[in-house]
Order: C-alpha cells, then sequence, then structure tokens
C-alpha cells in the first residue's frame, strides 16, 4: 500500500469517525429517553398530575411542583424581561462608548459563566435574609431572574443590532425622540427575536434546581402557593427529591416526572426554534 | 415638553443597566463578607491544604481538598468524554459535511444541553451506573465516572460549537495553500487548521471546564455526599456544589460555623470559574485581533 | 420662510477635519444640489440642516447654521421641533417595517394626533403629494416593502411630507433606483419646490443639471463654488469645477 493509498483511508476513516460522534451524544440521549419513558409512561396518568405529594409514593403526585413550576415561571418573566430588556435597550442605545460600557460588558460576559448554584448563595443572603423574603417564590423567583437577565441582555443587544440603523434614522428625521424611536420603531422591529431568545433562557431556567434549593425551595410542601410570599417545590426538585429516595417506586415516580418536565422544557425550546424560522422568513430588510 | 420624560426614561433604563454591576458586587461581598467571618475560626492553611472535610460531623475538619478534587476529578472525566467527540463533530461539520446536514445537525446538538441537569443526574445514576457496574467489578453506587461522563455528553456542543467558529475563523488562504502542496482533508486538519484555531479550541476548553466545575445536580444525584480525598473514579465523592446543597438542604442552624461553610466553598468556586472565564475572554480577544 | 444659512462652518470627526469653513445662503422655493467626489462632505454638510449627525460618535462642530434666523445649534433648540420643519429623504429608502398607511400616519401619531379621521385625510394628501396615492390606495394595509424600490422612495417622501415640514433635505435619493423610478422622482422633486425648500445630494452630473436651480460644488471638506446651476455647467470660475463636471475626476 503506498502512501497516498494510506492518507486517503485515513481521510475517510476520519469522515466516519465524524459521523459517528456527531450522533454519539444523540443516540445516548434517545436511549436515555426511551428507557425513562419505558419505566415512567404507565405511571404517569391525571392523577399523578393532580395528586399531592406523599410518603406512599403510588399516591404521590406533581400536583404543587406543577403548580410551583408555573409560578415560578410567572414571575421570573416579569421581572427578568422588564429588567433584561431595560438593560440591553441601555447598553445597545445609550450608553456612551467608553470604559464603562466596557466595563459592563465584560461583567455580563462574566455573570453568564458564574455557576447557578453561587447565585442561589446570593439569593440567600440578599433576598430570603437581608430582605427578609424568607425560602418564597418571591425570593426564588428574583433568584433565577439574576440569573437569566445577563442572557436576556445579550439577546436584546443581538436583536436590536440586527434592526437597520436606517430605521432609527428613518425615525429620527421625522421628529421622533430617542425614546419613541426605540419604543415605536426598533423594539417592534426586534421583538421577534427578543422574544426567541427570552423563550430559550426561559427554557433553561424551568429546568434549574441547585440555585433554588439553596434559596430554599422545599422538597416537600403539602400544599399550592396561592401568593408569592408562599412556601414552594418545583419539578425539578420533586424530581431530585424522589431520585434520591431508595425505594424503586420512588425512581419510578421520577421518571413520569422527568417525562413532563422534559416536555415543558422542549415545548418551550420548540416555541423559540418556531418563532425563530417564522420571523427570518417574515422579515427581510 | 417632553425632555423631562425622555430623561426619566432613560435613568430608569441605566438603573436596569447598573443592576448587572450591582449582582457582581452582590456576590462578591457577600462571599467575602462571610468568608472573613468563617476565616476567623478556621485558618486559611487549614482550609487549603487539610484533607478532611467534616463540618457536619462532631469532630469537625474544614480541609477543602477532598471536595476540590472531586471537582476536578469529575470535570476532568467530563473533559475527557466531551473534547475528542465535540472537536471531531467540530472538524467534521466545518471539513467535511455539506451546508444542509451542518444546519440540520447543530440546533439538534443544542437538545444536549438544553436537557435539565436534574435528568441527566437521573440518567447517570439509573442507567450509566448499572450498566458500568457490569463490567467494573467494584464501582460504587455513587462514583464520579459516572457523572463525569453525562456531565460530557452535557457539554459536547459548548465544545463543538465553540470550536467550530475557530477553525471556521482560519483564513481560507492556508487551507487553499495546504490542499494546494496535495494534502488531504485529514492532514489539512490536524497540521494546519487545528494548529491555527488552537487558542479557539482552548478557549472552548476552559470555557467546558468552568461549565463542569460549576455544575450541580448530576454530581449531587450520582457522586455521592461522602468527602472523600481521592484520584479513584469508583467511588463515592463530594463536589464543592453538592456541599453547598447537602448544606441548603439540611437544618443547619444560621450564623453557625457549619453555615458559613458554604460561603468559603462557594468563594472557592467563584475564584476558580471567574478566573477560567477571564482567561478565556482573554484569549478570545487576543485570537479575534489576530485575524482582523 | 427664509433663507437657510451657514455661516463660518466647520466640522471634525475625531481628528479628521470633514467640513472647512463654509458659508453659503440657500434660497427658499428653490433646489439646491450639492455635488463633489465622495469623500468631499457634501452628505455632511447636508445633514447638519437637521442636526443628524449629533448621533455619530466623536463629531464636533463650530459656527453656525441659522433657519428662520435661529441657530440651529443652539443649546435651547428642539432637536425633535427641528427635524419636523426640516425633513430628510435618504439614499436608500427605508420604510419602517409597517403596513403603508403606518409609515405615513407614524410622523403624526408620535406628536400625539391619534383621531382616525384626520389620519386618513394626512395620510390621502401625503400620498397623493408625493404621487404615490393611485398605486397604493387599495393597499393601504400591505406591508410597505411589499412596494418597489421606487415606490418606497415616493412612500418615504409621502411620510416626510406628512409632518409638513418647510424643508426637504435629500440625500442622494434616486442613487438605489432605476432609470424610469428616477425619472419619476426628479418630476416629484420638480413639482414639490413650489411648496419646499429642497437640498439635494447628488452624484449624477446630469441629474443636477435636470432639476436644480442653484449648484454647490464641495471638494475636500471646502466649498470650492457656488452659483446658479446654468453658470456652474456652463461657464465654472474655478478649474477644479470645471474639471469634475467635465468629468475628467470624481
Amino acid at each position: 500500500m503506498n502512501n497516498s493509498t494510506k492518507n486517503r483511508l485515513t481521510d475517510k476513516a476520519f469522515q466516519y469517525f465524524g459521523i459517528f460522534n456527531t450522533f454519539l451524544g444523540l443516540v445516548m440521549l434517545a436511549v436515555f429517553i426511551f428507557v425513562i419513558m419505558q419505566v415512567g409512561l404507565p405511571r404517569l396518568n391525571w392523577d399523578f398530575i393532580t395528586s399531592l405529594p406523599s410518603r406512599f409514593p403510588e399516591k404521590a403526585g406533581i400536583y404543587t411542583a406543577l403548580i410551583g413550576t408555573f409560578w415560578m415561571l410567572f414571575l421570573t418573566i416579569i421581572f427578568s424581561v422588564t429588567l433584561g430588556v431595560s438593560a440591553g435597550i441601555y447598553l445597545e442605545e445609550y450608553a456612551k462608548k467608553g470604559w464603562f460600557s466596557k466595563l459592563l460588558e465584560i461583567n455580563i460576559s462574566n455573570l453568564v459563566g458564574v455557576p447557578s448554584v453561587i447565585y442561589g448563595i446570593l439569593g440567600l443572603a440578599f433576598f430570603n435574609r437581608y430582605l427578609g423574603l424568607g425560602g418564597s417564590l418571591l425570593a426564588g423567583s428574583l433568584t433565577l431572574s439574576l440569573l437569566i437577565i445577563p442572557v436576556i441582555i445579550v439577546t436584546t443587544r443581538e436583536s436590536l443590532k440586527a434592526v437597520p440603523k436606517t430605521i432609527k434614522e428613518g425615525a429620527y428625521a421625522l421628529g421622533a425622540t430617542r425614546w419613541q424611536t426605540i419604543w415605536k420603531q426598533q423594539l417592534p422591529a426586534a421583538s421577534g427575536s427578543i422574544v426567541t431568545g427570552v423563550i430559550l433562557a426561559l427554557a433553561r431556567a424551568i429546568g434549574e434546581a441547585a440555585p433554588l434549593i439553596v434559596v430554599g425551595a422545599l422538597v416537600y410542601v403539602p400544599f399550592i402557593p396561592h401568593t408569592p410570599m408562599d412556601d414552594y417545590t418545583l419539578l425539578p426538585i420533586q424530581i431530585f427529591n424522589w431520585t434520591s429516595r431508595p425505594q424503586p417506586e420512588f425512581q419510578v415516580n421520577a421518571s413520569a416526572g422527568i417525562i413532563v418536565l422534559l416536555f415543558l422544557t422542549f415545548l418551550l425550546n420548540g416555541i423559540s426554534i418556531y418563532l425563530r424560522n417564522k420571523w427570518q422568513k417574515k422579515v427581510k430588510w | 415638553m417632553r425632555r423631562p420624560k425622555e430623561k426619566l426614561i432613560e435613568k430608569l433604563l441605566a438603573m436596569s443597566g447598573w443592576l448587572t454591576i450591582l449582582t457582581t458586587l452582590g456576590i462578591l461581598v457577600i462571599l467575602v463578607y462571610e468568608s472573613v467571618q468563617f476565616f476567623a475560626d478556621v485558618s486559611v492553611w487549614e482550609f487549603l491544604t487539610g484533607t478532611e472535610w467534616t463540618p457536619l460531623f462532631s469532630k469537625k475538619e474544614f480541609g477543602i481538598l477532598p471536595l476540590l478534587t472531586a471537582t476536578l476529578l469529575t470535570s476532568v472525566i467530563a473533559l475527557l468524554v466531551a473534547l475528542p467527540i465535540g472537536l471531531s463533530i467540530a472538524i467534521y461539520l466545518n471539513e467535511y459535511a455539506n451546508r444542509k446536514f451542518r444546519s440540520t445537525v447543530k440546533p439538534m446538538l443544542e437538545v444536549l444541553a438544553s436537557v435539565p441537569t436534574v435528568v441527566y443526574g437521573f440518567f447517570a445514576l439509573t442507567i450509566i451506573t448499572p450498566f458500568l457496574q457490569s463490567f467494573i467489578p467494584g464501582l460504587a453506587g455513587f462514583n464520579s465516572i459516572s457523572p463525569g461522563i453525562v456531565m460530557g455528553i452535557m457539554i459536547i456542543p459548548m465544545i463543538s460549537s465553540l470550536s467550530e467558529d475557530a477553525l471556521f475563523a482560519v483564513p481560507k488562504s492556508l487551507r487553499d495553500a495546504s490542499y494546494g502542496m496535495g494534502a488531504t482533508r485529514f492532514q489539512t486538519v490536524f497540521r494546519v487548521l487545528i494548529p491555527s484555531a488552537s487558542s479557539g479550541i482552548i478557549v472552548s476548553i476552559i470555557l467546558a471546564i468552568s461549565r463542569a466545575i460549576g455544575e450541580t445536580m448530576i454530581v449531587a444525584i450520582a457522586a455521592g455526599q461522602q468527602p472523600n480525598f481521592t484520584f479513584n473514579p469508583l467511588v463515592p465523592v463530594e463536589t464543592i456544589t453538592t456541599y453547598i446543597v447537602q448544606v441548603s438542604l439540611g437544618d443547619v442552624p444560621r450564623d453557625s460555623i457549619e453555615y458559613r461553610t458554604i460561603f468559603a466553598a462557594g468563594m472557592v468556586l467563584f475564584i476558580i470559574t471567574f478566573v477560567m472565564n477571564n482567561v478565556s475572554l482573554w484569549l478570545k480577544r487576543k485570537y479575534h485581533r489576530q485575524y482582523e | 420662510m427664509n433663507q437657510l444659512i451657514a455661516k463660518n462652518v466647520n466640522v471634525w470627526y475625531g481628528e479628521n477635519h470633514a467640513i472647512k469653513d463654509v458659508s453659503m445662503v440657500i434660497e427658499p422655493y428653490q433646489v439646491t444640489a450639492l455635488i463633489g467626489p465622495s469623500g468631499c462632505g457634501k452628505s455632511t454638510f447636508l445633514r447638519l440642516f437637521n442636526r443628524m449627525n449629533d448621533y455619530i460618535d466623536n463629531f464636533r462642530m463650530e459656527g453656525e447654521i441659522l433657519i428662520n434666523e435661529t441657530n440651529i445649534y443652539d443649546p435651547t433648540v428642539n432637536t425633535e421641533a427641528l427635524r419636523k420643519k426640516v425633513g430628510m429623504v435618504f439614499q436608500k429608502p427605508n420604510p419602517f417595517p409597517t403596513s403603508i398607511y403606518e409609515n405615513v400616519a407614524f410622523g403624526m401619531k408620535i406628536q400625539g394626533m391619534n383621531k382616525k379621521s384626520e389620519l386618513d385625510e394626512i395620510v390621502e394628501t401625503s400620498l397623493r403629494k408625493a404621487v404615490l396615492w393611485d398605486e397604493v390606495k387599495d393597499s393601504l394595509k400591505k406591508s410597505a416593502f411589499s412596494l418597489s424600490g421606487g415606490q418606497q422612495q415616493r412612500l418615504c417622501i409621502a411620510r416626510t411630507l406628512a409632518v409638513e415640514p418647510e424643508v426637504i433635505l435629500m440625500d442622494e435619493p434616486a442613487s438605489a433606483l432605476d432609470p424610469i423610478s428616477t425619472s419619476k422622482l426628479e418630476n416629484l422633486i420638480f413639482e414639490l419646490k413650489k411648496s419646499y425648500t429642497i437640498v439635494i445630494v447628488t452624484h449624477n452630473m446630469q441629474q443636477a443639471g435636470r432639476i436644480s436651480d442653484q449648484t454647490a460644488f464641495f471638494f475636500m471638506g471646502k466649498l470650492i463654488e457656488y452659483d446658479s446651476t446654468k453658470k456652474m455647467f456652463l461657464k465654472p470660475t474655478h478649474l477644479q469645477t470645471q474639471n469634475y463636471i467635465t468629468g475628467r475626476f470624481g
């Protein structure tokens, strides 16, 4: 075998290795999900979704966890979208290029990389204890908001940047103020891509457990929260709790809970992909 | 007439911008404040060199090394899984695959990063560990190899997409020069592209390790809660993040030394990830400039 | 309406001295063309009249621009009110990503006018003045992007007319248009000068010759020559002007 044939074989071999690896992770994930479905689907019924937690695995359900998760999502959207989009607008449209905006930029890149459990520690010390919010939904959602605000800021800035400058000039030339230009032209034009980014951030937030355990989400809550000041538990925390029990019946519950959690996560991801495709088709500058 | 309103809006928006600075300051102040109190009782030397970590026992030891080695061990295992896979995906997508294949596969890979980490933890504990036990005798129910592997799967898209960007940024002229001399794609990739893109690939590695070091639920579920000073991947260990969760779940009284350990441990975690993130940011700026 | 007056105007972008001591009087109800090679400062000069340069980083200006005897660079001047009076049409048509109707109504809406009947009326008159009404009257709710390039540019003019300006600045408005759309646009400009003062930057010598009453030639940030278009094209005083107009450089 001469040198050049050998080279070509190595090349071919590597190509197959690449294809193999591309699908390796995905196939493993598919196998995981298949096993979970096998174990969890039979357990997944209406009772499981509407039952309170219990010491007896066959009676236990995810009702409080599911309502807690929806509450958490709702409050987090309110805080993170208002603050994150505002900060994004400020950085992109108002902040003067200089040392301060550079500092803000570096700071945001850093915040994106801070482990989520550290946000939990911040929430614990500041919201729970200093502000006295305790282990409430409010403290939890504020913590989760701080976690995803950097992501929303980055999304907002990129979306605004993608709006052509000529739109801004057109509005200014008609006598619009800076804010009128942002509010009436730039934000609506950027909204599709901002919404896509926000939903992606929420898809990540809905699966977070660690920081919320630190800020006092409980593992056992026998009632559903009614106000933002109530105690709560969440779907990922309920799953964590069942996973750490020795009885195999609880593992079945965990599997069923995971099916629900994965459904919600993939649903949010799917919505954002759908919106992104729809938006890309609609807008061409 | 509209001026005051415009000014007010700008002020409100600026306050939101300041919030990000306050978040960072808040993290720093809290970690430093509580750690200072912690180090009033425990010497820094003992903390950094002690090989036993038993703050929740009656005989308390405060050596962070067992938590640190566990954190590094699980992260290194994750990297050993993710680096070859992620890098070969990046090379394949960039050099071999056609455009259509690339645009279909990339979002699919992102799915791996979007699965909640409790779910990955469950996979590690109930699927990977029993599977490994079938051919690794003496593998404990909690261990670092199984969550390490699963974490590796989770960070594949991080390595693949960042490395792909780095490979993509290599000027076309270099590639053409290599092909022009009769090199195969494989030779071009390993002799020309990877060396040229090395700083970008290193950035992806650093960020992936940093992500693995901060990861909590996978290790909390599948690696155990026993602080062992060991590099043996087959036995239970406790990472820094797991310890923080463990204390948070228990009934440790506030303002006790046990309670403050989570801030000291958090401080160590923060410093490590902070340094890694900034090294990667610095490298990234450097190689961006290189090709401009 | 009075003249537009520039008095000893200097502009810098950082270190770059873009406009060098330009003084000039622009007559009302005429079309004044600004010509010159790219980078000569003509667009920068045009944008001084509605303060569109304000948002450019490290922009610095000295001298005075007087409109109706007010220095528009006086700190007390309301830039938004100024821009309503001095409208602008850009190089590339830049309609907002909304309907045709909303594009024209935007300028009135941001001033707080919300009565539908009044808005309808203004939208119609503005579109008529821009000679676009007949082409779009049945599709006002359609996206502005559904129009052709030439129609989009006339829509941008209609949008400018809707806020009732006195002056219209045009920055190479035909550079992105085909010849037929360009001639429609030139006819429109000819109509508009009866009611508005028009300042137009153009690259195209023939166009300047066809539509303008006065022409100003800029070169390297300086105003070289400014006179009636007829005189500029037939008997320019300066050699540089002659060379440029006859196409020897630029």
